[in-house]
């Protein structure tokens, strides 16, 4: 076996991680974008300016003030605690909770911009044919936005993949908990195990090479070039 | 471009350095991180004009990047054993030289640390532990051992987390995100920390010395910058801040 016992589980723990983030974005992600894009709302500036947010604002500035907020002094550890939820930092459910910040542009731009696409046009034919908005939402949009949702998807997975200066800020480095892949390689790199973090580096290599060979193949203009 | 002048004299800003200066760049373990903040403060008065930037991180990590032709001068390990491998592959251009021995205590920021010992630790209402990842972080081998040689690390593993260094750890305790840690004496004394509950000496009997060497690198062999700093560090001032934070010198006898 190339990857040691503990690497698989940083593998099997980042998998699992970024399917729960994933899923969770795509139930929050979509009525987002879909509010951005047919509000004509003054709140859609500041709203759409939030939710790009961590595509600028380095690891670091979120990982402080998740690690701030979750503490016991923080907001987020004050619900925590009144909800009687497990403490946040330093478990899976943080790291979560984190991801979900941390990758919701890469869930809710592509959305948009492929509902974006649809247009008004669908929506009032749906109508005039009485169908309710949200049954229109249901059977005309969901599958005219299947391209987008299957980027939205992809970017999101990958890119809590790809996570790693949050992690390391409130992670806690947990075998089985919080010790992702990006971390495990870091730790091997420390440890000067150059070996296993080579190994562990290519998986990486090859995963993100395919994951963008993906985007090109579904990309729905991609057949057309 | 519309104004060309301007971006010309910008350029030579960012281009221009202090001709007169020498400028060292210090690798420093994090443990070092509010004492040698003052010994570099001190010498900079002393040799107004030269500049010496001080890096912190983990002495593993700092091992490495020299190995790989980081632009470090001197490095200060918290842990001999990583300088010495480096001078032993000649990427040193000084002796190894020892100059302090780290001490590791019980800290935290919401309970008092100063009446415990190490079998406090076993206690339900504490829920997180942070110390130093031992797997590269000198400090955190020696809590390990220190945990180990008191029959509680088997309990306490899952309880443990694991910050990047000393600093890291420390600051999962003062974010009260862990309630205790096992963090360097020298970080424990600074009044940042040492006001927000008190500190327990962990014996020394408990683990190994955390015996701590510098070298001057082997691309500072011709910067008589790096040798005046590495000569500082054994003076009166220097060595007067080391003690203040809690470090035992070489030759010195232990507090305790």
């Amino acid at each position: 076996m190339l990857l040691s016992g503990s690497d698989m589980q940083a593998i099997w723990l980042t998998v699992k991680l970024a399917s729960i983030v994933t899923v969770i974005l795509l139930l929050v992600g979509t009525p987002i974008a879909w509010w951005l894009v047919r509000t004509g709302s003054w709140w859609k500036g500041p709203v759409g300016a939030v939710v790009a947010l961590p595509l600028i604002l380095p690891p670091s500035v979120l990982g402080f003030y998740m690690l701030l907020a979750m503490g016991p002094a923080g907001p987020l550890g004050h619900l925590a605690r009144a909800l009687g939820v497990v403490p946040l930092p330093f478990t899976f459910w943080g790291l979560v909770l984190a991801s979900v910040f941390y990758s919701l542009p890469f869930m809710v731009q592509p959305l948009q911009n492929a509902f974006e696409a649809i247009g008004d046009r669908p929506l009032e034919v749906a109508a005039t044919l009485g169908a309710s908005p949200l049954d229109a939402f249901f059977s005309v949009v969901l599958p005219l936005a299947r391209p987008g949702f299957l980027t939205a998807g992809i970017m999101t997975f990958a890119h809590t993949v790809g996570e790693f200066g949050v992690v390391l800020m409130i992670g806690g480095n947990l075998p089985g908990v919080t010790r992702v892949v990006s971390v495990q390689i870091y730790d091997h790199v420390e440890a000067l195990e150059y070996g296993q973090a080579h190994r562990l580096a290519a998986v990486m290599l090859i995963f993100a090479f395919l994951v963008l060979l993906a985007l090109h193949a579904w990309r729905p203009d991609a057949k057309k070039g | 471009m519309k104004h060309p002048r301007t971006l010309l004299f910008v350029c030579f800003m960012l281009l221009a350095v202090p001709a007169h200066a020498g400028k060292i760049n210090v690798a420093a373990a994090a443990d070092l991180k509010f004492a040698m903040e003052e010994i570099a403060a001190a010498f900079k008065s002393v040799n107004p004009g030269e500049v010496v930037d001080v890096i912190y991180g983990s002495s593993g990590k700092f091992q490495t990047q020299i190995r790989q032709g980081a632009p470090y001068d001197l490095y200060f390990s918290a842990d001999i054993g990583f300088p010495r491998e480096l001078a032993k592959q000649g990427f040193a251009s000084s002796e190894v030289k020892p100059y302090a021995l780290g001490r590791i205590v019980l800290w935290s920021a919401s309970l008092d640390a100063a009446k415990m010992t190490m079998a406090s630790l076993d206690d339900p209402k504490i829920s997180r532990i942070a110390i130093a990842n031992p797997k590269h972080a000198p400090y955190g081998k020696r809590a390990e051992e220190a945990l180990r040689a008191s029959g509680l690390w088997e309990k306490l593993e899952p309880k443990l987390v694991y910050g990047e260094n000393i600093a890291h750890a420390a600051q999962f305790v003062q974010t009260g995100n862990a309630q205790l840690g096992i963090i360097a004496l020298s970080l424990a004394v600074n009044p940042e920390l040492a006001g927000r509950g008190g500190y327990w000496l962990i014996p020394d009997a408990l683990h190994e010395p955390l015996e701590q060497g510098y070298i001057i690198t082997k691309r500072a062999a011709g910067n008589p910058l790096a040798k005046r700093f590495a000569d500082y560090m054994g003076s009166k001032p220097a060595r007067a801040v080391m003690v203040k934070y809690g470090f035992v010198l070489p030759g010195e006898n232990a507090g305790n």
